[in-house]
């Protein structure tokens, strides 16, 4: 089925490469999927698999220091994992860039998921975090590249989201 | 056996330092990094518990040609133990991570932590893929890993040393993260946005 949905990833992409995101760490979601194995296929791009996704934030304060972009992936519930990391970026203004796929919000099997789903853009928020949504496939990309803008150019703390009705339901 | 200084042992460690770049752990290791003499190539960081050794990997990715060390003190590595799974598999080669193990959270009243009661992180380190790992508990032997730790090597390196739990003078690196950071940012010839 092509409901226009399949290509989105590939416009994410490219808005990475043109914002010239360099290092991609991620905790895997099936709604990142194919932008994890787009970039993991670059060979301008480093990656990095996570334990927990705080761990990402650590490490893109680090690239920064070193020069170079970094983005993480992630899913709403990592989101929670990160408060006490997010101190990082907000003490040192470094960019930080998080692109967090929703789940909880839109035919959810899972009740699970509803708790950190309701609390991912007051958590990030709280935090200093600058949210951005994308619901529909079409907007996903200049989402991410108006949030590239604002953490790289302007020191900015940025996270998209990306609604779940956009990812579509889970395979269950 | 007497345990050592603390403040001795990253003087010491670093003695040999060249263009290495440093990142320090929240609390005593900043302290340490400090006293061992300010360089705009040395972030010391003021919290963010658990990120050290993983800001250490983002640097040592950014800049593969420069000899990374992160400074780091029992209680955070513990706080972040899957970043010893992380280091693991990226395998950097500039990147060695120094835990000064004091077996003990000396910042908040010195209770014994899990170092204390038997944790082995250079086992661990080990278990998740380092190239080397090791427990050092002399000076001699930490003078002898000085020009080592400024050189490539096979993998990631952890260096756990063994020192006293005892009260020292603070002495205080700047707070100001920004500062900071556009000050070590230079150092290597980056700009500010």
């Amino acid at each position: 089925m092509d409901d226009g949905r399949a290509g989105w990833p590939e416009t994410v992409f490219a808005a990475l490469k043109a914002a010239d995101v360099r290092h991609m760490s991620y905790v895997p979601d099936a709604g990142h999927a194919a932008l994890i194995t787009r970039m993991s296929a670059d060979p301008e791009i480093a990656t990095h698999v996570l334990t927990t996704e705080e761990e990402g934030v650590a490490i893109a304060a680090g690239a920064w220091l070193g020069g170079v972009r970094s983005v993480i992936l992630m899913q709403s519930s990592g989101v929670g994992n990160c408060v006490n990391m997010l101190s990082l970026p907000a003490m040192t203004r470094a960019p930080l860039l998080m692109l967090v796929t929703m789940r909880g919000e839109w035919a959810e099997f899972n009740p699970w998921q509803a708790p950190m789903s309701r609390a991912t853009q007051t958590v990030l928020e709280a935090m200093g975090v600058r949210v951005l949504r994308a619901d529909a496939p079409e907007d996903a990309a200049e989402a991410v590249s108006a949030a590239a803008t604002m953490a790289y150019e302007a020191d900015g703390q940025v996270a998209v989201l990306f609604g779940q009705r956009l990812l579509g339901r889970k395979t269950w | 056996m007497v345990k050592m200084n603390r403040r001795e042992a990253t003087a010491a460690l670093l003695a040999a330092r060249g263009d290495a770049l440093v990142v320090s752990g929240l609390g005593s290791p900043s302290y340490d990094l400090h006293a061992a003499g300010d360089d705009a190539r040395n972030f010391y960081l003021w919290g963010a518990m658990g990120g050290a050794a993983l800001v250490g990997l983002g640097l040592a990715t950014a800049q593969p040609g420069r000899a990374v060390i992160a400074l780091t003190g029992d209680g955070e590595m513990l706080m972040g133990m899957g970043a010893l799974a992380t280091i693991g598999v990226a395998k950097p080669q500039n990147l060695s991570v120094v835990v000064l193990d004091n077996g003990h959270f000396g910042e908040t009243g010195m209770q014994a932590s899990h170092t204390g009661r038997g944790v082995d992180l250079a086992a661990a380190a080990l278990a998740c893929g380092f190239a080397e790992a090791r427990t050092l508990t002399g000076l001699e032997e930490v003078r002898a890993l000085a020009a080592p730790l400024a050189a490539p090597a096979a993998g990631p390196r952890l260096f756990v040393l063994r020192v006293a739990a005892e009260p020292l003078p603070r002495s205080l690196p700047a707070r100001d993260a920004v500062f900071l950071k556009n000050r070590f940012r230079a150092s290597l010839g980056l700009g500010v946005n």
